[in-house]
């Protein structure tokens, strides 16, 4: 991972990243006509650290108070005996719940949509939106399912042979997207 | 790699912490409105059980269902095994069924270590209690307890035991409960104290990683976690003391004894309890006993070892203690 992060090259810097939000933010507003009964679950992990800012920003916004939890999809993945075990992470469902609000999942990449498939499904256990929403960062295509996000912070057209690595603050030490090539094996 | 769970031995402490914080999050799925995931569908699991068992079947049962397995619930009564069916015969018919995990109680210790090594069937074999050997789920549920109540939920995830002082109390001769619990506890890093009359204590208990009392009173001031075993009258075709009222007088735990503990420690049970012998009514109903948080944890912890053996294509627990075969 270490080599392949020296020859990889940013897309996105900090400032870049916090822009794309702050429209993101903008656009949840004007879409759900002032993110009345608007909640944020972010897809761990850097999901959920973008669903926070997403949250601060929309705060500023409204000046109103933002629900926003993490959902877990790993318990719900198709690949799951494909792999050895993952480990679990965190769901936490803002006290109201979920039914009847409009749910905006936020996750870093959206690349083959199987993520976002499992997610809903997890969605199906927990409550019942009126409406589920998706936000990225990063659309890199390369769909495998008829899924497609809401809100995209850069359309980011890649082949297969690259890899699209975000890094936050909150986990990596800074904010950056870095685009590099697959090692060859 | 060794994919089954015989012993708590045979845990790391990786292992161990892993189990725990999985558990934790499977904790959370009992709140959840639908009390179930789909992470295990579409296999079978047997629950073989040739001796009696309330909780530990109907919790490993709730756990294989609220993760979408197929449960198939066998006892010895009633079965083959009463026509005098062997074990080997009752494993390789349930192989030829294509069954993916067998969840095994015996009363013989040894009988799931020999499910797992003999090759009679390639499922994965999880120790629901053998003989006097071993409960590895009991252990790890109670460690679990132990880790909510002494350590905190949220504070103790990735976290063990370490410096925590346990006491087991009562028939550790007969008590599965008692070796699973010695050996995880010590794997965690807590120190353990068992404190029995003497005709209930093992031979060989110098070699367990513990210390032994004969003084209850002495050595209660200076737990975090008290355990108190059940008798097992059951095993007990000898007299190992002399009346039930000098045992419950020098070994059972009653209102007064439970005010020597320290203010923070907890009141553990693995159940059956029996009342007025090793623990008084009035304990086991106080806030500090964790009798019934227990079976709650248990099937969060079973549904975490579950997971963790059958979730994926390969078990993510690793048994380095026991050599592979």
């Amino acid at each position: 991972m270490d080599t392949q992060a020296s020859d990889a090259r940013p897309v996105l810097e900090g400032p870049d990243i916090a822009r794309v939000l702050t429209r993101i933010a903008h656009e949840i507003v004007e879409r759900a006509k002032g993110a009345d009964d608007v909640v944020l679950l972010g897809i761990p992990t850097r999901g959920v650290f973008l669903a926070r800012r997403l949250a601060t920003k929309l705060e500023e916004i409204t000046e109103r108070k933002i629900p926003v939890g993490s959902l877990d999809i790993t318990m719900y993945r198709d690949d799951l005996r494909m792999h050895p075990p993952r480990a679990l992470a965190r769901t936490e469902i803002p006290g109201d719940g979920l039914d009847g609000r409009l749910v905006v999942l936020v996750d870093d990449v959206l690349f083959s949509g199987r993520t976002i498939r499992a997610a809903l499904d997890a969605l199906g256990d927990i409550g019942r939106p009126r409406a589920v929403q998706l936000a990225v960062l990063v659309d890199r295509g390369h769909r495998e399912l008829p899924i497609r996000a809401d809100y995209v912070g850069k359309n980011l057209p890649t082949s297969l042979r690259e890899t699209v690595k975000v890094q936050l603050t909150e986990e990596d030490g800074r904010d950056t997207v870095l685009l590099g090539v697959k090692p060859t094996q | 790699m060794q994919r089954h769970l015989i012993s708590a031995a045979d845990l790391t402490r990786d292992d161990a912490v892993q189990i725990l914080d999985t558990a934790e999050e499977m904790a959370r799925v009992a709140d959840r409105p639908i009390k179930k995931l789909p992470t295990l569908r579409g296999r079978t699991i047997v629950n073989l059980f040739f001796e009696d068992s309330t909780r530990t079947r109907i919790s490993f049962e709730a756990a294989e269902k609220r993760l979408s397995a197929d449960v198939i619930n066998f006892s010895a009564k009633g079965s083959s095994v009463s026509k005098g069916e062997s074990l080997k015969d009752t494993a390789q018919t349930l192989e030829a069924m294509g069954v993916d995990a067998v969840v095994i109680r015996h009363g013989a210790s040894g009988a799931p270590y020999r499910l797992a090594n003999s090759g009679w069937i390639d499922a994965v074999v999880i120790n629901a209690g053998d003989g006097t050997h071993q409960h590895p789920t009991q252990a790890l549920l109670d460690a679990f307890t132990m880790r909510r109540r002494l350590v905190g939920r949220d504070a103790g995830i990735g976290q063990d035991l370490a410096g925590k002082r346990i006491t087991l109390v009562g028939d550790v001769l007969h008590s599965r409960v008692a070796r699973s619990n010695v050996d995880l506890l010590h794997t965690l890093g807590a120190e353990v104290t068992l404190v029995a009359p003497p005709t209930l204590v093992p031979v060989g208990v110098d070699t367990w990683p513990c210390v032994v009392s004969y003084d209850l009173d002495a050595v209660l001031p200076k737990s975090d976690a008290v355990m108190m075993l059940r008798v097992q009258r059951e095993r007990m075709n000898a007299a190992f003391f002399p009346t039930e009222r000098e045992y419950s007088r020098r070994y059972g735990l009653d209102g007064e004894r439970m005010a020597k503990m320290p203010e923070h420690a907890i009141v553990m049970h693995p159940g059956p309890m029996v009342r007025g012998m090793e623990i008084t009514a009035e304990v086991a109903d106080s806030e500090r006993c964790t009798v019934v948080e227990q079976v709650a944890n248990g099937v969060s912890i079973r549904m975490a070892v579950l997971y963790l053996l059958l979730g994926g294509n390969q078990p993510a627990v690793t048994h380095t203690r026991i050599e592979e075969k």
